[in-house]
């Protein structure tokens, strides 16, 4: 769809991302010493690094992939929701006090503070790069869909925007600034997703989004010819011929006695009443002939409580294949296991200043986050009502639900989900320049470093990782988000845990197990996706029966192999010796 | 072993006995969705609570549980 810009909401958005940027400069100065850059001097506030916590995890999977799921396909985009919040569970019971004892600056030191060994070293700064690779890609893709509907931009334009925003921000800053921009970004997103929650509860249910006259049931089709010309029916796509916005309420429940709108309604009254009317979907249908490439979206009235039950998006559940069904507990093993293994979550262990900060930043974020994807619910189900979505586009629903209230509430949304993406890839970027920086260069390479071409050297790192993360936004455009960071929690599951686990619960863990488990986790998990059926069918255009994987999402089966990698060789290599 | 060896390098607090009790509760509660979800999804259509059916009620329920055992673990370490 094309997207009408105004100015105010362009800017009310250059505005909030400008003094972003300024703020983090601001306090960046502060942050100069190697310490200060990687850890903010281990002197951030319990309660201000909790909020942080849910800046840095509220990315844009949370916000726009998990609202454009539940919008598309219903419940089974809160699923996600679900498996998201209960990785922290493990992060705070299982994993931060500990790490919070073991650690410097880094994952890695962590993990090698008993060994001392390079090898640890070089499988986790290795496997630190490629799981902030994959997921900065899903926050490069979130930035493009953001910035289309918005400011009327192409979606590489968005891409390259926030590369270089980010790029600046950390390249000028460290942890401190990254820091207070993940604490004002939380905030923000918890409050005004609250606020867009209770409006939505204020409008309560409306037929047809409270449009005069019948439903529209017609199929649309877009087509792209050859010559990249898109046509919308037939005719050349312009902003007066162009897809019409889905996602409609077809009729309420009987007990509003034929009424058009329910008016407002409370928290459970409204899930209620939603789960006894009647929503139009559309089912989309691809096509390639001489013409070009032609996608169809054809609507149907359905009963709104089968999209409030699990199986939308994930088909295996609703009577499906054991592929299926294995391919889903597989993603909500990786989910659960995933987040504290995510190496942009645990550095922020590093910023507090000791385990008890560590342990009540964790319950602050749990707190928040958890709040926040109660929110995601009345959110995606809003814009499944809403009569603003892009059929085209699912992770353009939270922004576009925000403008069918109003423009400056959808700009100043657009503005915090936009800073949200550049405080994500921010805090994603430290963790990869440190892994760069600090892991490889000095510890691997054995480069002594001083303490100010040890930040160099982070910066440095920083703007490649910038480049490569631009690069790979712009190739995945038309992905979830909220699907494409499954694979970051599948890789960091697979690479991290066991060795994280092992390390602090089995003392006979040895460092030869460790690496090779680190090792061993993140390629087969990252072979194991490469070569999965859905990235055959969506990223090399293949057929799916072509892959040989028999269900796409590994860590079902590569967890469990990290664990018995590292049991194997720890046991047969000499047992670490007590020092 | 740390307080037996002042040599010992830096080594991990062991996580406390509690935090696993309740680790293990929450285990308990996503697995058992897990279960009905991928078992007797026929189940979550029921609808026990005003009108909200049982996928939405264990869903929510699984996000306030696991903030109400966080809050649980804090105040029962606030001492530590």
């Amino acid at each position: 769809m094309i997207h009408q810009t105004s100015p105010l909401a362009i800017g009310i958005f250059t505005a909030f991302v400008a003094g972003v940027l300024w703020l983090s400069f601001r306090l960046g100065r502060k942050g100069q010493s190697a310490q200060g850059y990687y850890a903010a001097h281990g002197q951030v506030h319990w309660f201000v690094n909790g909020v942080a916590f849910a800046g840095d995890y509220l990315s844009a999977a949370s916000f726009l992939g998990i609202c454009g799921l539940i919008a598309f396909y219903g419940y089974d985009g809160f699923l996600y929701s679900i498996g998201f919040l209960a990785g922290w569970v493990v992060a705070l019971f299982v994993i931060a006090e500990p790490i919070k004892a073991l650690g410097k600056f880094t994952f890695a030191d962590a993990l090698d503070s008993r060994f001392d060994s390079r090898g640890i070293k070089l499988a986790v700064a290795i496997s630190t790069l490629v799981v902030s690779v994959f997921y900065l890609i899903p926050q490069m893709v979130g930035a493009g869909a953001l910035v289309t509907p918005l400011l009327g931009l192409p979606h590489w334009a968005g891409v390259i925007l926030v590369g270089v925003a980010v790029t600046f921000i950390v390249a000028t800053a460290g942890m401190v600034s990254t820091t207070w921009v993940q604490f004002i970004k939380g905030s923000l997103l918890v409050l005004f997703c609250g606020i867009l929650t209770l409006l939505i509860l204020q409008r309560g249910l409306q037929v047809n989004a409270g449009r005069p006259g019948p439903l529209d049931l017609s199929p649309q089709t877009r087509t792209v010819r050859p010559d990249g010309q898109v046509l919308v029916d037939g005719e050349p796509q312009t902003s007066d011929h162009d897809l019409r916005p889905v996602g409609m309420l077809a009729g309420l429940p009987e007990r509003f006695g034929g009424r058009l709108e329910t008016g407002p309604l409370g928290p459970l009254a409204y899930l209620a009443a939603l789960e006894d009317a009647s929503v139009v979907t559309w089912k989309k249908t691809t096509r390639t002939d001489a013409e070009g490439s032609h996608e169809t979206f054809t609507p149907s009235v359905r009963p709104a409580a089968e999209l409030l039950r699990p199986g939308g998006y994930f088909k295996g559940l609703a009577g499906g294949t054991l592929a299926g069904r294995l391919d889903f507990a597989s993603l909500m093993l990786a989910l659960f296991c995933g987040t504290a293994s995510l190496p942009h979550i645990l550095i922020r262990y590093y910023t507090v200043k000791d385990a008890a900060a560590a342990r009540k930043s964790t319950v602050v974020g749990i707190a928040t986050i958890g709040g926040f994807y109660v929110l995601t619910l009345y959110l995606g189900l809003g814009a499944m009502t809403s009569g603003f979505l892009d059929p085209t586009n699912t992770n353009m629903a939270a922004p576009l639900l925000a403008k069918s209230f109003s423009e400056t509430l959808f700009a100043v949304i657009s503005a915090i989900a936009f800073t949200t993406v550049l405080g994500t890839v921010s805090g994603l970027i430290m963790a990869g320049s440190g892994a760069v920086a600090h892991d490889l260069v000095e510890n691997v390479c054995g480069l002594r470093m001083t303490d100010h071409e040890k930040v160099r050297v982070g910066k440095l790192a920083a703007v490649g990782l910038g480049v490569v993360a631009m690069a790979l936004g712009i190739l995945f455009q038309g992905f979830n988000v909220g699907f494409l960071v499954g694979w970051a929690f599948n890789i960091a599951a697979s690479a991290n845990l066991p060795a994280l686990v092992m390390l602090l619960f089995w003392p006979r863990t040895t460092k030869q197990g460790i690496t090779a488990a680190v090792t061993v986790g993140m390629l087969v998990s990252l072979g194991w996706i490469l070569l999965s059926a859905d990235t055959f069918e969506k990223v090399y255009g293949l057929s799916r029966d072509a892959s040989p994987m028999p269900f796409s999402q590994p860590g079902l089966v590569t967890i469990p192999l990290g664990f018995l990698v590292l049991v194997v060789v720890s046991l047969v290599t000499p047992a670490p010796a007590r020092r | 072993m740390t307080a037996n060896n002042p040599h010992e390098p830096r080594t991990a607090a062991p996580a406390s006995r509690l935090g696993l009790s309740l680790f293990a509760v929450y285990v308990f509660l996503y697995g058992g969705f897990m279960g009905l979800v991928l078992g007797r999804p026929d189940l979550l259509a029921m609808r026990p609570i005003g009108g909200v059916n049982l996928a939405i009620a264990c869903g929510l329920g699984l996000i306030l549980a696991a903030v109400a055992l966080s809050l649980v673990y804090m105040l029962a370490r606030a001492d530590h």
